[in-house]
């Protein structure tokens, strides 16, 4: 393989509200079964990248979990693997990552030790499907020394949440501004990237002796007038889901026909780890409608338009509308959830009602005792 | 190399009584809950039991079950030193020959078991449903200084005769036994899972090595009781289900539908292992209905669904109304379908407006003993062009065409098998 894969999984953000207390966003739960950053990792094994990084910082625990063993992605083969790199202890006493090009500096290694002349950096945090040799291809045939992979904001998004970008005719990217204050294009970097691994070391050295340490602002935004950046265009379905709002109608877009089609049953397929759960089971009583259940789950109750993730327990007479609902969470017989995110390991409590709005979902961190046979 | 206790499994009987659905796989590699196989289940029961070493006899229709065990990752039987191991006959420098019977391969694979050097081997069969501690049962057999312990559990006296019976004093030592009694003297039966002491073992099986069609009920057991040996009986009062026929192949699945079923998946305790190979969550439709049912990972559900087991990856047309079914991996039912009491199998596919399990009853023509139950089978693979009627006890393999179907209909106890599927 001519590239090696780097994933910045470390982020957090405010804009997922008491989401993100528990896990950072590339460990958010996704789809039903899957967790975020399953759709970066299953992309780097579909294109062949057989040495990935993951970049962690912020509470990095369920991802670890999730990533104990690489075998579910395919990786862990004698060449390449999959590496965690969590911050440590630094000689200074400092801990933790300055920021994504700090991130990259502090394990300046794995890309020096590495043979393979390209590196693709992509985000845990964005429900996609791409061939990144794809993007390699035309990075070579545009003698790009960047390529920024690109995508029209999705509809009902937040512009001025992501990098904005023009091009010329050619592609070249002419201006990019990150996170502006006015909107002024709706091509948005997607947060992918394919440069050439000793520029990037070059760049990132560059970089921290500066005193600067993004890799975003201070490398590729800074550098897009003397190099060569050029923007590759994704046409397919792309969601960043680092809000509570894009996190919530994301995961809802799964309830769409042609997005499922997409995503669970065209090639390449995504993967992730195995539960070992047994299948979902509908008791008398259970009325189901436009939802995904996910395995382990048991339904006594009424579901509408909602998402349930594994091993969620529904109880009788329960009703759930237009919610989602995280992994294993235990709801109480005749509650009432409507337009909520239910936190997961959540336990609701018998009868109680929980509303949010269409506008403002309503999260839920419910952390009561649980008593189960 | 040094292993206490080494399983031998079982799993290379056809299992003929169920009919088209082990056409091509063996009885063990039968699906089995929606999303596992029927071998799943000791496999799981060696690895919880701690049980590491287990070697896999496979003879009858092996792809399936080959490429489901692999090298054992779903039950974390990928070791550096036992694992599991498949185990099919080879050929020798003379005398080369099949399994001729349960302990005759046994016997063919005496080198492996030489190799961990164990104190006991542990027999297991691939076709029953359980969940059980092996190594209680080992702990039993040291108790009892025993050379042979056999589980056995109590059955209902009048079924009794279709079963291996024991006979057993109140310290469970067994004094006879008799495999299908024609008037049994008791009613606690083998459930086809031996412990023996493996210095025993090995002198039996080289003792019997030129006996025909060499069986563990039928000659085994009764040499060890010939020799005088100590055999004791381990009570198992769990759940155990043999599901070598359709309707008790129809009926455990069933079972599992229950509010709290006797078997339980659901506990944490014990979990049940197989190898997933789909991963996203099921979708119900709006419109649909699922109730009393229990699905796999992908299905998509548009019509209804009442007191069934699906499969992983089903889809389900609009309109559609199943009863009573078990429908496996991949099966596509088309639109306004009525289906009633059916075995689906695995990637079989039925076209819009079908009916299944009309009219009244009738006897098999193909095979009363196997096709009863008023069930209609389906094998794998196997096409239903849309707008046929199908009757009950009827059983159905390969891709079928309208004219097949006299005048649209196929009767209950008639049957369409054919040959050659690829």
């Amino acid at each position: 393989m001519r590239a090696i894969g780097i994933i910045l999984a470390g982020g957090n953000n405010k804009k997922m509200k008491e989401l993100s207390a528990k896990r950072a966003v590339a460990a958010m739960p996704m789809a039903g079964s899957y967790r975020a950053i399953d759709f970066a990792l299953s992309n780097m094994t579909n294109s062949h990248v057989r040495k990935v990084g993951v970049l962690t910082q912020y509470n990095a625990q369920s991802l670890n979990e999730h990533l104990s063993s690489s075998k579910w992605w395919d990786f862990g083969r004698k060449q390449g693997g999959l590496y965690l790199f969590t911050p440590t202890l630094k000689t200074d006493m400092t801990i933790g990552y300055r920021g994504t090009a700090d991130a990259l500096y502090q394990n300046l290694d794995f890309l020096k030790k590495s043979h393979e002349p390209y590196v693709i950096v992509a985000s845990g945090d964005s429900i996609y499907k791409l061939d990144y040799n794809k993007v390699l291809e035309y990075h070579i045939d545009k003698k790009a020394e960047i390529t920024v992979v690109t995508t029209k904001l999705p509809e009902g998004d937040d512009p001025l949440r992501y990098g904005l970008v023009k091009t010329d005719e050619e592609g070249r990217i002419t201006e990019f501004q990150e996170k502006p204050l006015v909107a002024e294009s709706d091509m948005i970097s997607t947060g992918i990237y394919v440069i050439r691994r000793r520029l990037l070391i070059e760049l990132v050295e560059a970089c921290i002796q500066d005193g600067r340490y993004d890799l975003v602002s201070d490398i590729i935004v800074r550098y897009r007038g003397l190099k060569r950046v050029y923007a590759y265009e994704l046409t397919t379905y792309w969601r960043n889901i680092a809000t509570a709002e894009s996190y919530y109608n994301t995961n809802m877009d799964f309830l769409k026909k042609d997005v499922r089609d997409y995503f669970y049953r065209e090639y390449p397929e995504v993967y992730s780890k195995v539960d070992d759960l047994p299948p979902a089971k509908y008791n008398p009583g259970a009325k189901v409608s436009n939802s995904l259940i996910a395995s382990g789950s048991i339904i006594n109750g009424e579901i509408e338009n909602s998402i349930l993730f594994k091993k969620t327990y529904v109880g009788d007479n329960c009703v759930i509308k237009n919610s989602i609902i995280l992994n294993d969470v235990y709801i109480g017989d005749g509650a009432y959830i409507e337009n909520c995110i239910v936190e997961s390991r959540g336990t609701i409590k018998e009868g109680a009602r929980l509303i949010g709005n269409p506008d403002d979902i309503n999260i839920v961190v419910e952390k009561n005792e649980r008593y189960i046979m | 190399m040094k292993k206490e206790m080494i399983a031998m499994l079982l799993a290379g009987g056809q299992g003929s009584r169920l009919g088209v659905l082990t056409k091509k796989v063996a009885k063990p590699a039968v699906s089995f809950a929606g999303k596992y196989r029927i071998i799943d289940f000791p496999l799981s029961n060696c690895i919880n039991s701690g049980v590491d070493t287990v070697g896999v006899l496979t003879q009858y229709q092996p792809l399936r079950l080959n490429t489901h065990i692999g090298i054992g990752i779903p039950w974390d039987l990928d070791r550096n030193v036992g694992g599991v191991t498949v185990l099919p006959p080879y050929e020798k420098s003379s005398n080369s020959e099949w399994y001729t019977g349960t302990a005759n391969a046994i016997y063919q694979n005496i080198e492996y078991m030489e190799m961990y050097n164990p104190d006991y081997v542990l027999i297991l069969s691939g076709d029953h449903i359980y969940k059980m501690d092996y190594e209680l049962m080992l702990d039993f057999h040291k108790a009892n200084n025993a050379d042979v312990t056999i589980a056995a559990m109590p059955v209902p006296i009048e079924e009794a005769s279709r079963f291996g019976i024991l006979i057993a004093d109140e310290e469970s030592r067994i004094s006879e036994f008799e495999e299908k009694p024609a008037n049994p003297r008791s009613n606690l039966a083998s459930m086809g899972i031996y412990i023996f002491s493996w210095p025993v073992l090995k002198a039996a099986l080289l003792e019997l090595s030129d006996e025909p069609n060499c069986d563990f009920g039928k000659h085994i057991i009764p040499y060890c009781f010939e020799q005088n040996q100590r055999l004791f009986a381990y009570e198992f009062s769990g759940y155990w289900k043999d599901v070598g026929t359709l309707g008790s192949y129809w009926e455990a699945n069933m079972e599992l539908i229950d509010i709290i079923p006797i078997f339980n998946l659901y506990e944490e305790f014990w979990r049940i292992y197989t190898k997933n190979d789909k991963l996203p969550p099921q979708y119900i439709a709006k419109g649909a209905k699922v109730e009393r049912c229990i699905l796999g990972e992908g299905a998509e559900v548009y019509g209804q669904v009442f007191n069934s087991v699906v499969g992983p990856g089903v889809i389900i047309g609009e309109g559609t109304v199943i009863r009573d079914s078990i429908i496996m991996k991949d099966v596509v039912i088309g639109n306004n379908c009525e289906i009633n009491k059916a075995i689906i199998a695995e990637n079989a596919s039925v076209g819009d407006n079908v009916i299944i399990g009309i009219g009244e009853y009738a006897e098999s023509k193909l095979n009363p003993k196997v096709y009863a139950f008023d069930l209609a089978t389906i094998g794998e693979n196997s096409v239903i062009p849309a707008g046929v009627k199908i009757g009950k006890n009827t059983a159905i393999s390969g891709t079928t065409l309208l004219e097949d179907y006299p005048n649209g209909v196929l009767e209950s106890g008639d049957y369409i098998i054919k040959a050659g599927d690829f």
